[in-house]
């Protein structure tokens, strides 16, 4: 079953079906997870970095018209081309005009999940231009016509027993095949020749520097790299809440980012340009697609913050048990779930309610990001705006009147004590969510109140 | 109004009042060797390193561990008897073929074992990537403890292009095993001179 056509809670049950793969997948992001304590452990100022990198990214927020605009300078000073894109739409046209500029009908692409965001390769691909993602998880789950699950590490739901059948179909690799070493080694010649052949390539942006009017692309795999120094013409995508002041900010960022990611020290690459090579073109696309109306909802804005380091969809215990998919949205988990609302609160009202509000993602999150109190506080939005779902807001109304009269609360404790003991089939069946994978309570004789009022009396 | 400047209206309009910067956003790390620490955290990556005293020294070494390998390359002019190809080329194509690429790095981090290079150190930017072995030469005078101090010393916009590289290639995108060699090179192997 697709799990994108449902929601959270629907995708939920869908994953958990399959109960070995849910503790298999929940045990593999928790290892991501305790990677990353390792790693900040071995920084003794972690927590002081922590701070920093909030306060530069409150700064940068409160300072977004003025720094755009110079780095916007900058960029054209160094010889870029910058393109201002509104919406999804936009930055789809201009990065297609950019394609067909250049005469190319292919594009080799390196993560970006701003492209996901806009669902580029689905436009690209009905306009006759071919996109070939080169990160490794990117480009298991696009030949499997599925979209990434996690935005570090793409393909974690899948099996290498998954790929490795993924890889025979397409790539011809040996039937049965599941070493990650070889099946690495096939996606490797296939994509190489790919970097070799392709004019334009198309790159996400980690940071852009207004002082200096570059940007700064992080990989493990040297596949943004391969990419753009073999093309005639370097697209680099981001979103505007991408730039922070000055180059020596970026010394935060590099020590938290990969840290936070993986528990790598650093990514192998943390590429910065600067100007295009002799002869290459470079354009940047600043996107806003609805960021700038995140940017004035003050309970809000500091989603903006994220460097999309993924630690808190490692830590989440609701996205470790569901699966990116279950988020149906470009960036899944705890932070997706404060983003997707602000793109489209009737698609996403159920993604908010996608927690525990455990309060873990806000504890692991590099730039401070207060997820876990946003997500709280999308509730109450989603909710006001009447995009609550019916049975709850139906449920939330009778429990506030039941709530609200002593007399009707008391009738409804009876009832529901004698409904347990006499006819329990009408709250343990499948329709009662509450009584999914768990057992109801043993009903008590008698309410708090009867025992209180009969006790004091003997 | 253009897309651009309505886009730019409606940060301004939405965006909060002035917030300062942080006043510490370096801090200082301090190792008890910083060459240790940096053999260290590239062994953890996946990086090799050797000591050597000099130049002549490293010739000799990488005669020897890359013995009857060709198209090597290097911008090192002490080490060019080692090398079968130009690393200038017109066209960065032309290095498909690259096995080894020797190269120097001007500043290393000890916390994190990252090497910058710029355009002074890669005649084609694709060099790091594109070769199938890489080796970078360092000196422990160059050595600074944190990315703070890399920061410091660096310009970023000295040249069009730069890169922090720690270690070789890699990616645990399959389950997440670890695998050396994703789509740059292979290998990193750290000469330190003093």
């Amino acid at each position: 079953m697709n799990q994108l056509n449902l929601d959270h809670a629907g995708a939920a049950i869908e994953f958990n079906k399959n109960e070995p793969r849910v503790d298999w997948h929940d045990e593999t992001l928790w290892f991501v997870r305790t990677k990353r304590d390792r790693a900040a452990a071995q920084v003794p100022e972690w927590e002081e970095l922590r701070e920093a990198a909030s306060q530069i990214k409150n700064y940068a927020l409160s300072n977004m018209h003025d720094l755009l605009e110079q780095f916007e300078q900058n960029a054209i000073k160094n010889g870029i081309t910058v393109h201002w894109a509104a919406n999804a739409d936009e930055h789809n046209e201009i990065v297609h005009g950019i394609i067909q500029k250049a005469g190319a009908n292919r594009m080799v692409k390196s993560k970006s999940m701003l492209t996901e965001e806009c669902h580029l390769n689905d436009y690209l691909t009905r306009h006759g231009i071919e996109v070939i993602d080169s990160d490794l998880g990117e480009r298991i789950v696009q030949l499997r016509g599925e979209p990434p699950s996690h935005i570090v590490l793409p393909a974690i739901h899948l099996t290498k027993a998954e790929v490795g059948d993924t890889f025979h179909k397409h790539l011809g690799t040996d039937a049965g095949a599941t070493d990650p070493q070889y099946l690495t080694e096939a996606a490797r010649q296939h994509l190489r020749d790919t970097f070799l052949t392709r004019k334009v390539a198309l790159t996400g942006v980690n940071f852009a520097i207004a002082e200096t009017g570059g940007f700064v692309v992080c990989t493990n795999e040297g596949n943004a790299d391969m990419g753009v120094h073999l093309a005639d013409v370097h697209i680099a995508a981001m979103g505007f809440e991408k730039v922070i002041p000055r180059a020596e900010h970026l010394g935060v960022f590099l020590r938290l980012l990969a840290r936070s990611a993986t528990g790598q020290p650093i990514t192998t690459f943390s590429s910065h340009f600067h100007r295009p090579r002799p002869g290459q073109e470079m354009h940047i696309v600043i996107v806003d697609n609805g960021r700038s109306r995140q940017l004035g909802r003050p309970d809000f804005r500091n989603s903006l913050k994220c460097i999309r380091c993924a630690a808190c969809l490692n830590t989440c215990p609701v996205y470790r048990r569901s699966g990116g998919f279950s988020y149906h949205s470009a960036v899944a988990g705890p932070i997706g779930s404060i983003l997707a609302p602000n793109l489209d609160m009737k698609l996403n009202a159920d993604l908010p309610f996608a927690s525990t509000l455990c309060g873990s993602c806000t504890n692991v999150c590099p730039v401070k990001i207060d997820i876990h109190e946003q997500l709280y506080k999308w509730r109450q939005v989603l909710m006001q705006e009447g995009y609550g779902p019916g049975g709850k807001t139906a449920a939330m109304k009778t429990m506030a009147t039941v709530l609200e009269s002593p007399r009707l609360y008391r009738i409804a404790g009876k009832v529901g004590r004698g409904v347990l003991r006499f006819a329990p089939v009408t709250v343990e069946n499948k329709f009662n969510p509450w009584y999914n994978q768990r057992e109801m309570p043993e009903p008590p004789a008698e309410s708090f109140r009867d025992w209180y009022i009969n006790n004091k009396k003997s | 109004m253009t897309t651009r400047d309505q886009i730019l209206a409606s940060i301004k309009a939405n965006q909060p009042a002035v917030l300062p910067l942080p006043t510490q956003f370096t801090f200082v790390s301090t190792f008890p060797d910083l060459t240790q620490q940096f053999v260290d955290i590239l062994t953890f990556v996946g990086g090799a390193s050797v000591l050597l005293p000099d130049m002549d020294a490293v010739k000799q070494y990488l005669q020897a561990q890359y013995a009857g390998l060709s198209n090597i390359a290097t911008t090192v002019p002490d080490l060019e008897s080692l090398a079968d190809m130009k690393l200038d080329v017109a066209d960065p194509h032309d290095l498909a073929g690259l096995n080894l690429a020797i190269i120097e790095g001007p500043l290393a981090v000890a916390e994190n074992a990252a090497i910058w290079v710029d355009e002074r150190q890669l005649p084609q930017r694709v060099v790091p990537m594109i070769t199938q072995q890489l080796v970078i030469i360092i000196r422990q005078s160059t050595l600074v403890p944190n990315m703070h101090d890399a920061y410091k010393r660096i310009q970023v916009d000295a040249t069009g292009f730069g890169t922090f590289i720690c270690g070789p290639s890699k990616t645990a995108d399959i389950e997440q095993s670890l695998v050396i060699g994703a789509h740059g090179a292979r290998s990193l192997l750290v000469c330190i001179l003093p």
